[in-house]
């Protein structure tokens, strides 16, 4: 639940304003970017992702770094990666 | 040092390992992490054990699943066993044991209790099922409190009159409050949480150096991280200086994040005070939905017992998530208490400092020691 995921967009307005398509870990999923709206989102950026939400903003070494600590924590984040495949946010 | 070789930057690890070593010096220090996730990087890379011994890492109570009291279990159960109630909940709380078995339990005996990865999940079956009474169990310290405020302003903008929320969300200050406050325990400072901060930002704590002249440097998850910040907080002590210091700046800034901040405001307001797993009441400790959401207010939809559960008292979580003892000192570690048969809720979130110990703990000497006197227990962890 804490985990913080990195996506990366690959479309802004996928449905309404808010909704927002990212790539995690070649997986496509939908989330809510509401929170980082005053960030001029583009394209291409990363963000670090809580519970369907993007929280905050990171540049790519960051979502790097990010992304191999979590493949450390084994279970807990294969675990948070499943629930997230499953998730249906609208 | 065989577990820095594991490290990103196994050399980077080394100075800064030695630099934490010259600046403590024949001192002791003794240092709180906050945030659960930093626990859980703690012993996933074994960083106590390349630490001088001098400096320790005592674990906090930032680890929102843990806080949350048996009670509060069982009013989410009864809730869950309400005919018409489809109860979603975090994957985490599932398996947290209240005085009445848990949610995973209460499923087996018939109640509709799913699990959800965003509130925004439980949102959409509420939209797809208008004859459920939808309800989410909103647990989480500001990481997670924003998620939930949005949840609700988009139900109310869809006008989605089935769905509520039982809102448990906790706030990181008065803790670390109660904890500067506690008689237990003597701090030279503190790792503040990584992620929360992205949302509070830094300022919230600068009353622990102003009030307790202690300082606070938040942190990032790395184990490259931890070091640097050990080596920050060690440092400012011997220059004299007492601050909040910012270490994780890649992710966090020091006015948070507005807009979240914003949502919150909109949609919680505190609660006079909340009961916390180990800490007891914490006045402002926590938030409930303002009037304006009263309507999607579980609280206020359902009969809640609301009846206080004391902890079995062979679980010292309490202690744990004070940082008094560490999780292998208490008497039901590893042996009655395991992340598959979990007594207290230390031991059942993978941020939990017991279950952490538990699935990574390689277990040195002393605990060894300690774990090997009593009987029964088996040293295999």
């Amino acid at each position: 639940m804490c985990l913080g995921i990195p996506g990366r967009l690959t479309e802004l307005n996928a449905g309404h304003e808010h909704l927002a398509r990212v790539d995690v870990n070649g997986v496509s999923r939908l989330i809510n970017v509401g929170l980082l709206e005053d960030e001029g989102l583009c394209i291409g950026d990363w963000v670090l992702i809580h519970v369907g939400f993007a929280m905050s903003k990171i540049d790519e070494d960051e979502a790097q770094r990010a992304f191999e600590g979590l493949q450390l924590m084994g279970q807990a984040y294969t675990d948070e990666l499943q629930a997230m495949a499953e998730s249906r946010v609208t | 040092m065989k577990y820095v070789d594991e490290y990103r930057d196994p050399a980077a690890a080394r100075v800064l390992v030695e630099r934490i070593t010259a600046l403590a010096g024949a001192d002791g220090f003794k240092f709180m992490e906050v945030c659960g996730g930093h626990t859980h990087t703690i012993y996933r890379h074994g960083i106590e054990h390349v630490l001088p011994a001098n400096v320790e890492l005592v674990h906090g109570p930032g680890c929102p699943v843990c806080v949350i009291p048996m009670g509060r279990v069982d009013d989410a159960i009864a809730v869950a066993e309400t005919p018409g109630v489809t109860f979603t909940s975090f994957g985490d709380m599932m398996r947290v044991p209240g005085g009445n078995g848990s949610l995973l339990e209460a499923k087996a005996r018939g109640a509709d209790v799913r699990f959800v990865y965003s509130p925004l999940d439980a949102l959409k079956l509420a939209a797809d099922n208008p004859d459920r009474q939808v309800v989410f169990f909103a647990v989480g310290f500001e990481t997670t409190a924003p998620s939930t405020a949005v949840t609700l302003l988009r139900a109310k903008e869809l006008a989605i009159t089935n769905f509520s929320v039982f809102c448990n969300h906790v706030t990181i200050v008065p803790p670390i409050k109660a904890i500067l406050e506690s008689p237990d325990l003597r701090l030279d400072g503190f790792l503040g949480p990584g992620h929360v901060s992205t949302v509070v930002g830094n300022r919230p704590y600068r009353f622990v150096p102003a009030q307790y002249g202690k300082p606070i440097v938040t942190a990032g998850f790395e184990p490259l991280d931890i070091l640097q910040a050990i080596v920050m907080l060690l440092t400012q002590i011997r220059d004299g200086r007492c601050e909040v210091e910012n270490q994780y700046t890649r992710v966090v800034r020091d006015e948070g994040n507005p807009k979240a901040l914003q949502v919150m405001a909109d949609v919680f307001e505190l609660r006079p005070h909340f009961e916390w797993r180990g800490l007891g009441f914490i006045s402002q400790s926590a938030l409930k939905l303002n009037d304006a959401f009263a309507a999607f207010d579980a609280e206020l939809r359902f009969d809640i017992p609301n009846v206080r559960v004391a902890d079995p008292k062979a679980c010292q979580c309490g202690e744990v998530l004070k940082g008094v003892i560490r999780p292998w000192e208490c008497k039901v570690f590893g042996t009655a208490c395991t992340p598959e048969t979990p007594i207290g809720t230390c031991m059942v979130s993978s941020e939990g400092a017991c279950a952490a110990y538990y699935n990574f703990g390689r277990l040195h000497r002393e605990a060894a020691i300690t774990l090997g006197r009593r009987p029964g227990a088996s040293v295999s962890a």
